[in-house]
């Protein structure tokens, strides 16, 4: 289990709660749970190829999972996971 | 044609992003922190650094560490993170294909056009359900 931080502009899928205890041993599991809960966050955190998009950053307590063991890096209870939104943009 | 509620903000934070704008050659990035209610309110604007590790000057990024600070800043003093503000140097107030590639659903994006490195128009965008960026109207207020 963990507990999973939701951006903002996600909180309108989560019935505008922040944060969430959601089951799983995984970063992969929690996204499933937290998808099923909340079937509107799926297009959001899940791309055709059932990867995180690129678009989003995953990181479990202050690592980006990129840096971890991806999907597969493990949570304990008391692990914050923070799902946050790439801000980019520009004239190109 | 609009169909987003107005987005209220004071004209003093209109003031303080221009002059972060005019301050930099690149592109420059913030958040917008307020109320979204019955109408969208900004309260505070807050400048953060442009990331972009290429072409600054027509690129930004936002670190996520930094994205994480202002939510937990938001949330500590009771507003909500509505939306971010960029410039556009030289080039329309007007979302590219990287600003809408990249947007979230429900934030206001606020683009500020220079030209010359001089304020020429700002304009706000949301995206609506088919993530098609739509005007919202800027409601000025004096306070």
């Amino acid at each position: 289990m963990a507990t999973v931080f939701i951006p903002t502009p996600l909180r309108k899928f989560t019935k505008n709660t922040a944060k969430l205890e959601i089951q799983g041993n995984s970063v992969k599991e929690i996204i499933d749970a937290l998808t099923v809960e909340f079937p509107e966050l799926k297009r959001h955190l899940v791309n055709a190829d059932g990867k995180i998009p690129n678009f989003i950053n995953i990181f479990v307590d202050d690592d980006d999972i990129r840096n971890l063991q991806q999907e597969n890096t493990q949570v304990k209870g008391n692990t914050i996971v923070s799902i946050v939104p790439a801000i980019a943009g520009g004239v190109e | 044609m609009p169909t987003h509620q107005p987005l209220f903000i004071k004209q003093a934070l209109i003031h303080k992003m221009i002059a972060h704008a005019e301050s930099l050659t690149e592109e420059c990035c913030g958040f917008l922190l307020g109320h979204d209610g019955e109408t969208r309110t900004v309260a505070e604007v807050v400048p953060a650094r442009n990331a972009a590790t290429l072409n600054k000057e027509k690129q930004f990024s936002i670190e996520p560490l930094e994205y994480l600070k202002v939510e937990n800043y938001a949330d500590e003093n009771s507003f909500e993170l509505i939306g971010i503000y960029h410039s556009h140097p030289n080039h329309p107030a007007i979302p590219s294909e990287h600003d809408q590639r990249a947007a979230q659903p429900h934030f206001s994006y606020i683009i500020l056009s220079l030209v010359n490195s001089k304020f020429h128009d700002i304009k706000s965008w949301r995206l609506d359900s088919n993530r098609n960026f739509i005007e919202e109207l800027i409601n000025q207020t004096i306070t």
